[in-house]
C-alpha cells in the first residue's frame, strides 16, 4: 500500500500555487490536509502525476468575522475552527458537525477547504455549508469567483472547480436575532462518515415565527442536499412539533439516497425524516435557551 | 517554492524527540516509513495505512496526526515526537506508568499511537470526563483490550498528571 | 497464602512495549540486506488464468524477480488438507483464481514502493467464470463448481449421531426449529501478517521469521508444500506479536509463498501484509447456515437436538478447518444435560476468502445456534428464558461429567454459577425495568447466553472430519494429545531464566510464568526472567506447540511449572546433601532450604545454585552438574476419537454466563447496550488483571460480530468490506458498559488449576446480544435469526412488523 511516484510542488504563496496549477492543473491533485487524498494515493486509487501541496500557504490559514459573515481560509485546520470561540459558543450547528467529522487526530490535519472540495456527499461540512447558505471562493491566475454550493457540487467526489482553480475560502452569513442550530447524524461507529446527517439553522422573528430556516443533508444523495421544500414550509410559521414533523417528511422527499453495505436507501430516506424533525426540535430548544441567557 | 521531480530525492531535516536527523526522501515516501525504516524508530507502528486505525499517530509540531497520511517531505523542518520520546531516560512518563498499572495494553501494537493521541489530549484537556476520554480514544483501534484498560489508564494518567502539577 | 499467584502483578512485557522498544517481525533486520515483496492478487471471484506476462514488470529498475503460478507448480506441492476430499490448494492460484484477493504472483524488489510499481505492470489474462458465495447455493447440483476435479463444492460432510435423537423427537411434547445465519468476520489483529524468508541453496535450508502463533502442527503442513524435511524449515518468532486471536494460525500459506519467492529470486525476502490484503485474503471464521431443532417436554426439559450445520470455508479448505465444525464437538451440548443429538455437518467451498480459527473457533457459531434456539423454545413454552435454562443445566454434583459427544467436563458448578450471574445482573429487577419500559411503549430487551468454554484442543479432534470407517482401517495413523513444553534454568547466582515456546500475542505469558516460578522457588519475581521468542532449531517443541484454543494457562504454564518443580527437586536433593539431611525432610521457603522443624539448619537457594554450577564434584552421587530442565506437559484425556465419533475435543471446560440489556430506538433502529453482565469460571485465576483483560477483549470481539463487523460479498463474489472504513471494528465509543464476575472451580487436569479464558465471551456475546435484541422486538412478533444486527436491518424489521400489524397480522 504505497503511493505511485509523483512530482511534488510546495508553493509558498498563493500566486505560486495558482501558477503551478495553471501549468499542470490537469495532471495535478491539490494536497491540503491529505486525510482523504493520501488514503486514495496509498491504495493507488488515485495516481496523479503531480501533487501541489498547499500547506505552506499561510495566507489561506485564517478565520475572519467581517460584515456579518464568517470567512474561513481554505487551509484552516478543522480543529482550529472547532475551537474557535464564536463557533463553540454560538454556532452549535458547526461545532456539532465538526465534532462528528472523523477523530481529533484527523481534524488536527484535515482542512476546511480540503473537506469541502473533496465533495464526499456523506461528509458533514458540505451539508453545514448548505444549511447556512454559505458560499465558496475559487481562485485561479485569471482571478477569483464566488460559487454557491448548489453550483459547486456536481456529483460524488466531483465539483465544478476547474483543474487550474483552487478553493481558497468558504464563508457564511452569521445568523442574527434569536437563532439555534443543530447537526445530528447516524453513523455505524463514532467518527465514521454519516449514513445520514442533517444540519439545521433556525432564526426566529421577534414574534416567535421562523424568520429563516436552513436545512442541509449529507448521506442523502450524490451531493449535499439543501432541503428547500422543508425550509419553505418553516418560514413564517410558528415552530412546533407538527410543523417539524411535516418538515421532516418534505426533507425526506427531497433526498435521493442510495443503498450500500451499511444502510439501505429506504432507511436513509426515513432517517432524513426523523433526524430533520429531531434537529429542528433541538435547534429550537437552543434558540430558546439563547433567548433566556 | 519547493519542487521535487518524482525520480529525485529531497534532503530534509527533522527534529525527532529532540534529536536532529537528516534524510534523503523521494516525494512519495510516507512519514511512517521514514521514521521506521530510515531513522530506525520502530516504536511507531503501521496498522492500516489509510488513516483509520491510528497506530501510527505521532506529534508533528505538537499535534497528534497519522504519520501514514503525511509525506516525509512535508515535515522538513518540523518538530516530531514519537513514543520513543515519552520517557525521560529510565523514568516512564506518567501516561506510560498509568497504562502499566491499569493494564492499558496487551499486544502493544496499537499502544504507541494510543499514547501519543492521549498525550496531546491530556495536554489540551487535563481534567476530562470518561466520555471525553472515550471520544478521543475512538481515534485508535485496539483489538485486545476492549478499550476498558485504555480508558481506565487515561483517566488515571489525568489524575496523576494533575497531582504532579 | 500465595505471594505471586492470584495477584494483579503488573506485566513484565509492558515497559518495553510502552516505550516503543518491542520487537515485532517488521522491526527485525536479521540479515544485512532484505528485499521486499508485493503480491499480485486476483481482482476476480472466479476466473480461469489464461496467461501471465511479467516482462514489463521485470524490466522495472530495482526488481529482482517475480514468482509466478508456473513457478509455484514446479517448486511446491499442494498443502495437505484435513479432509478426505483431494483439494489442491497451492500458495498461489495455479489454474484458476477462486476468490478476490487470491495471490497470483509475487514481485521481489529493492523496496516495497518499487515492488508495487512493478506489480501494476504484470499482465494477467483472465477468463471470468460465474461465482457462488452462498454455501447452500453452492451445494446445489447446478452451482458453479470451484474445483472441477472434485466435481462438487462439498469439502466435507459428516453425519454424527449420539444417543437416540429420533426417539427423543418422537417423544417430545414440543419441537422448536429455526434457520439461522451466522456471519463471516475476523478479529483482524492490529499487526498484519509479516514474513521474512531466506533460502540457503547450499544446504537446502529455509529460515523463516514470522508472527506465526502456532499450532506447530501447521509447520509440517508447510514443509510438505515446500517439499522439504521438517528439520530444514526453521521457524523463528520474535517475542512480540501484535495480536493473533487465531487469525495468525492461518498465515502458513504465506510463509510458504514468501519462502518460494526467496528461493526463486535467490535473495532474502520480506513481506509485510498491508491492511487491504489482510481484510481480503488472510482469514476469518466461516459464515454458517444452521437448521436447528430442539425436542422438549412441556415442562421445558430438553430431550434432544438436531443440528444441521453448513459452514462456508471459502475457496479452499485450509487446515485446521473443518475445525470450525468439530473443534467444539466435546461441548456440542453446551451446559445442558440432554443425551440425544444428531449433527449433520458440511464444509462447503465458495468464492469467498479462506477461513480458520478466529477467537472462539466454532463456539461463537455453536452458542448462537443453541442459545437463540432455546430462547425461541422458552417463548414457545411460555417460560422465562432463565427458567428454561435452569431446568436443563448439568448439576454440579455430576462433575466430572461425560457428554454424549465424548467431552469430559472437568470441574464447575453451572447451576450455582448461573444463579450468581442472575444475582450479578439483578435479573428480577431488569425484568421489572423491562415491564415498565414496555408499558411506556419502549423497546427494551434482555438476553441470556450460557456457554461451556473449551480450552486446550485435543489434536485428535480434527480426525472427526474423516469417516469413522476410515479411522478404523488397519494402518490408519491416529492423532491425539495436547502437549506443551517449557524450560527452566537456574544460574549460579540463583537467578532464573525460563524459556517458553508458546509464541504469545499479548496475553502476558512472560508475567504469568514469572509468577508461577517465583512462587515455586520462593524467590522475588524480579529474579525470574522469561524468554518468549521461538526458534524451531533450538527449542524443544512439538506438534501442539503454540498459543491457540485458550491453552496457555493450563498447557504452557503447566509445562514450565513442571520443569521448575523438577529443578526444585534436584536442588532439594543437593540442599539435603549439604545439610546432611534426608531430602524428604528438607523444605524450601522464601528462598531458603531448611530441615523441617530446624530452621537454623539451612542453606540458601542461591548457595545451592552456586554449588550446582561452581562445585559439581561436591554434589551427591548420581546428581548431574547444572540446573536446568525441559519438561513436556500432556493431558491424559486427550485421546483419539472413538469408533462412535466421540472425542474429548478439549481438555478443560470453563463456563461463561452473560446477560445483556438493550434498548432500541423505535425510529432509527439504533441498539443501545444498557448493561452487559459477564460471569466466568476460568478455574484458578493466576493473575486477575490478565484475566479481566482477556474478557474485556473477548466481549468486544463478540459484540463486533453481533453488531458491526462482517466480510460482506455481493452475489458475484465482489468483496465489499475491503478497508477499515467498511469493515467496522468497534471503537472505545461502542464498547459496552461491562460488569464482570468470577467464580473459581480449579481444574484437576492442569498443574496450575487454571482453565482458558482467552476466548470466553467471544463465544457468548453474539448470542447474548441477539437474544436481547430479539427480546426487545418480541412484542412486535419479530424474530432475530441472523447477524450482524444493524440499525438499518432493525428498521426494516420494524417496518415489516408494523405493516403486518396494520393488516391485522397477515404477512
Amino acid at each position: 500500500m504505497k503511493p505511485a511516484a509523483f512530482d511534488y510542488y510546495a508553493p509558498d504563496t498563493l500566486d505560486e500555487a495558482l501558477a503551478v496549477l495553471a501549468e499542470r492543473g490537469d495532471a495535478a491533485k491539490i494536497l491540503a490536509g491529505g486525510q482523504s487524498l493520501v488514503p486514495l494515493l496509498n491504495m493507488r486509487l488515485a495516481k496523479p502525476e503531480a501533487l501541489v501541496d498547499i500547506n505552506r500557504l499561510r495566507e489561506l490559514d485564517y478565520i475572519r468575522e467581517e460584515n456579518g459573515w464568517l470567512a474561513i481560509g481554505a487551509i484552516t485546520r478543522q480543529r482550529t475552527l472547532e475551537r474557535y470561540p464564536l463557533v463553540r459558543q454560538h454556532l452549535p450547528l458547526v461545532a456539532d458537525a465538526l465534532h462528528a467529522l472523523g477523530h481529533a487526530q484527523i481534524r488536527n490535519r484535515g482542512t476546511i477547504g480540503g473537506n469541502l472540495a473533496h465533495a464526499d456527499p456523506a461528509s458533514e461540512l458540505p451539508a453545514v455549508l448548505v444549511a447556512l447558505g454559505g458560499e465558496l471562493v475559487a481562485a485561479s491566475v485569471a482571478g477569483q469567483r464566488p460559487l454557491a454550493p448548489e453550483e459547486f457540487y456536481l456529483t460524488y467526489l466531483t465539483t465544478t472547480l476547474d483543474p487550474t482553480e483552487l478553493l481558497v475560502e468558504a464563508r457564511f452569513r452569521l445568523p442574527t436575532g434569536r437563532h439555534g442550530g443543530a447537526f445530528l447524524e447516524l453513523s455505524r461507529r463514532h467518527g465514521d462518515y454519516a449514513m445520514v446527517g442533517v444540519g439545521v439553522q433556525l432564526e426566529l422573528a421577534p414574534d416567535g415565527t421562523v424568520a429563516r430556516a436552513g436545512i442541509g443533508l449529507c448521506g442523502a444523495g450524490p451531493v449535499p442536499i439543501k432541503a428547500t421544500e422543508a425550509e419553505a414550509l418553516l418560514v413564517g410559521e410558528r415552530p412546533g412539533e407538527e410543523l417539524f414533523a411535516e418538515a421532516g417528511v418534505r426533507a425526506a422527499a427531497q433526498a435521493e439516497p442510495e443503498s450500500d453495505i451499511h444502510a439501505s436507501a429506504d432507511y436513509r430516506r426515513d432517517m432524513v425524516r426523523v433526524l430533520t424533525r429531531r434537529a429542528l426540535r433541538l435547534a429550537l430548544q437552543r434558540a430558546a435557551a439563547a433567548d433566556t441567557q | 517554492m519547493r519542487h521535487v521531480a518524482r525520480t529525485r530525492k529531497q534532503a530534509i531535516t527533522v527534529r525527532v524527540n529532540g534529536i536532529e536527523y537528516e534524510g534523503q526522501v523521494e516525494p512519495r515516501r510516507l512519514l511512517s516509513d521514514f521514521l521506521r525504516e530510515d531513522l530506525g524508530l520502530t516504536g511507531t507502528h503501521v496498522g492500516c495505512e489509510h488513516g483509520i486505525c491510528g497506530a501510527c499517530t505521532v506529534l508533528v509540531d505538537g499535534r497528534a496526526v497519522r504519520s501514514c497520511l503525511l509525506f516525509a517531505v512535508q515535515v522538513d523542518g518540523a518538530e516530531i515526537m514519537t513514543v520513543e520520546g515519552l520517557a525521560r531516560g529510565e523514568q516512564l512518563h506518567p501516561l506510560q506508568e498509568a497504562f502499566w498499572e491499569h493494564h492499558g495494553l496487551q499486544c502493544g501494537f496499537c499502544t504507541p499511537g494510543v499514547l501519543m493521541a492521549a498525550y496531546e489530549f491530556l495536554r489540551d484537556n487535563p481534567n476530562p470526563t470518561e466520555r471525553e476520554v472515550r471520544e478521543n480514544a475512538a481515534g485508535n483501534l485496539c483489538r485486545c483490550t476492549g478499550y476498558e484498560g485504555i480508558v481506565r489508564s487515561i483517566l488515571a494518567a489525568a489524575r496523576k498528571l494533575q497531582a504532579d502539577r | 497464602m500465595p505471594k505471586w499467584i492470584g495477584q494483579p502483578i503488573k506485566r513484565a512485557e509492558d515497559p518495553r512495549l510502552l516505550t516503543g522498544q518491542g520487537t515485532y517481525v517488521d522491526d527485525l533486520r536479521p540479515l544485512p540486506v532484505l528485499y521486499h515483496a508485493a503480491i499480485l492478487r486476483s481482482p476476480h471471484a472466479h476466473a480461469r488464468i489464461r496467461s501471465v506476462n511479467i516482462e514489463r514488470a521485470l524490466a522495472v529498475p530495482g526488481v529482482v524477480g517475480i514468482l509466478t503460478p508456473q513457478d509455484v507448480l514446479e517448486m511446491s506441492d499442494p498443502f495437505p488438507v484435513g479432509v478426505e476430499t483431494p483439494v489442491r490448494y497451492y500458495a498461489t492460484a495455479t489454474d484458476k483464481v477462486r476468490f478476490v484477493g487470491e495471490p497470483v504472483c509475487v514481485v521481489v524488489a529493492k523496496d516495497r514502493y518499487i515492488a508495487e510499481d512493478a506489480r501494476e505492470l504484470i499482465e494477467v489474462d483472465y477468463e471470468p467464470l460465474p461465482a457462488v458465495v452462498d454455501p447452500e447455493r453452492a451445494m446445489a447440483p447446478d452451482a458453479p463448481v470451484l474445483h472441477e476435479d472434485i466435481g462438487h463444492n462439498i469439502a466435507c460432510h459428516r453425519s454424527l449421531r449420539y444417543g437416540d435423537p429420533d426417539a427423543a423427537f418422537a417423544e417430545a411434547d414440543v419441537v422448536v426449529s429455526q434457520r439461522q445465519v451466522f456471519p463471516k468476520y475476523s478479529s483482524t489483529p492490529m499487526e498484519c501478517y509479516a514474513v521474512i524468508a531466506q533460502f540457503n541453496p547450499i544446504n537446502g535450508e529455509y529460515t523463516i521469521w514470522s508472527n506465526f502463533q502456532g499450532p506447530f502442527s501447521l509447520h509440517p503442513v508447510t514443509a510438505r508444500a515446500l517439499r522439504t524435511p521438517e528439520n530444514k524449515l526453521r521457524f523463528i518468532v520474535p517475542p512480540d506479536i501484535g495480536g493473533g486471536f487465531g487469525i495468525k494460525s492461518s498465515m502458513f500459506p504465506y510463509i510458504a509463498l514468501i519462502a518460494l519467492a526467496a528461493r526463486k529470486t535467490g535473495v532474502p525476502v520480506k513481506w509485510v501484509e498491508d491492511r487491504l490484503e489482510h481484510l481480503a485474503a488472510s482469514s476469518s471464521n466461516t459464515d454458517r447456515v444452521a437448521y436447528m431443532e430442539v425436542a422438549l417436554k412441556r415442562d421445558g426439559t430438553i430431550l434432544g437436538m438436531r443440528q444441521k450445520l453448513i459452514d462456508n470455508v471459502g475457496a479452499y479448505i485450509r487446515a485446521p478447518d473443518p475445525g470450525c465444525l468439530f473443534r467444539p464437538l466435546g461441548n456440542q451440548v453446551g451446559p445442558y444435560r440432554f443425551q440425544h443429538l444428531a449433527v449433520e455437518a458440511y464444509a462447503v467451498h465458495t468464492n469467498k476468502s479462506l477461513t480458520g480459527p478466529n477467537r472462539g473457533y466454532g463456539c461463537q457459531h455453536l452458542y448462537f445456534n443453541i442459545e437463540r434456539l432455546l430462547d425461541k423454545a422458552a417463548d414457545t413454552l411460555g417460560l422465562d428464558p432463565a427458567e428454561l435454562r435452569r431446568r436443563n443445566l448439568i448439576p454440579g454434583s455430576a462433575m466430572p461429567y461425560t457428554t454424549p459427544t465424548g467431552g469430559i467436563y472437568d470441574a464447575g458448578d453451572y447451576p450455582a454459577t448461573f444463579e450468581k450471574l442472575l444475582e450479578l445482573a439483578n435479573y428480577a429487577r431488569l425484568r421489572e425495568e423491562q415491564a415498565r419500559a414496555r408499558a411506556a411503549g419502549r423497546l427494551y430487551g434482555i438476553g441470556i447466553a450460557l456457554a461451556v468454554d473449551p480450552s486446550v484442543s485435543n489434536m485428535g479432534y480434527v480426525t472427526i472430519a474423516f469417516d469413522r470407517k476410515l479411522r478404523q482401517r488397519p494402518g490408519y495413523q491416529a492423532k491425539s494429545g495436547a502437549a506443551e513444553t517449557g524450560t527452566v534454568m537456574v544460574d549460579a547466582r540463583g537467578n532464573v531464566t525460563c524459556t517458553i515456546n508458546t509464541c504469545p500475542e499479548g496475553q502476558g505469558h512472560e508475567t504469568t510464568v514469572a509468577q508461577l516460578v517465583a512462587e515455586e522457588f520462593g524467590i522475588p519475581i524480579e529474579n525470574v526472567r522469561v524468554v518468549a521468542d521461538f526458534d524451531s532449531n533450538s527449542r524443544a517443541w512439538s506438534i501442539a506447540t503454540g498459543t491457540y484454543s485458550s491453552r496457555f494457562a493450563a498447557a504452557g504454564a503447566s509445562a514450565t511449572l513442571l520443569a521448575a518443580r523438577r529443578v526444585k527437586e534436584k536442588m532439594r536433593a543437593i540442599a539435603a546433601h549439604l545439610l546432611e539431611a534426608a531430602p524428604d525432610d528438607v523444605v524450601l521457603e522464601d528462598g531458603v532450604f531448611f530441615v523441617k522443624g530446624q530452621p537454623d539448619r539451612n542453606v540458601t537457594f542461591r548457595r545451592v545454585a552456586g554449588v550446582a554450577h561452581w562445585n559439581p564434584n561436591a554434589l551427591p552421587p548420581g546428581i548431574e552438574p547444572g540446573l536446568q530442565n525441559t519438561s513436556v506437559w500432556n493431558f491424559e484425556h486427550a485421546v483419539a476419537p472413538d469408533d462412535q465419533d466421540r472425542v474429548n475435543s478439549s481438555q478443560l471446560y470453563g463456563f461463561v454466563g452473560e446477560i445483556v440489556a438493550v434498548e432500541i430506538d423505535p425510529e432509527t433502529g439504533e441498539i443501545q447496550l444498557q448493561h452487559y453482565y459477564s460471569m466466568h469460571d476460568a478455574g484458578r485465576i493466576l493473575n486477575p488483571l490478565l484475566v479481566e483483560g482477556q474478557i474485556w477483549g473477548a466481549v468486544l470481539h463478540g459484540m463486533a460480530g453481533a453488531m458491526y463487523e462482517e466480510m460482506v460479498y455481493d452475489e458475484n463474489g465482489a468483496f465489499l468490506a475491503g478497508t477499515f472504513m467498511d469493515y467496522l471494528c468497534p471503537t472505545a465509543m461502542e464498547a459496552p458498559p461491562l460488569t464482570i464476575g468470577h467464580v473459581e472451580y480449579p481444574t484437576p487436569a492442569s498443574l496450575t488449576g487454571a482453565k482458558g479464558v482467552g476466548e470466553s465471551s467471544s463465544e457468548t456475546a453474539p448470542a447474548a446480544i441477539a437474544n436481547a435484541v430479539a427480546d426487545a422486538l418480541k412484542p412486535l412478533g419479530i424474530e432475530i435469526t441472523s447477524l450482524p444486527i444493524t440499525p438499518s436491518k432493525v428498521w426494516a424489521l420494524l417496518r415489516e412488523a408494523r405493516a403486518r400489524q396494520a393488516t391485522g397480522g397477515q404477512p
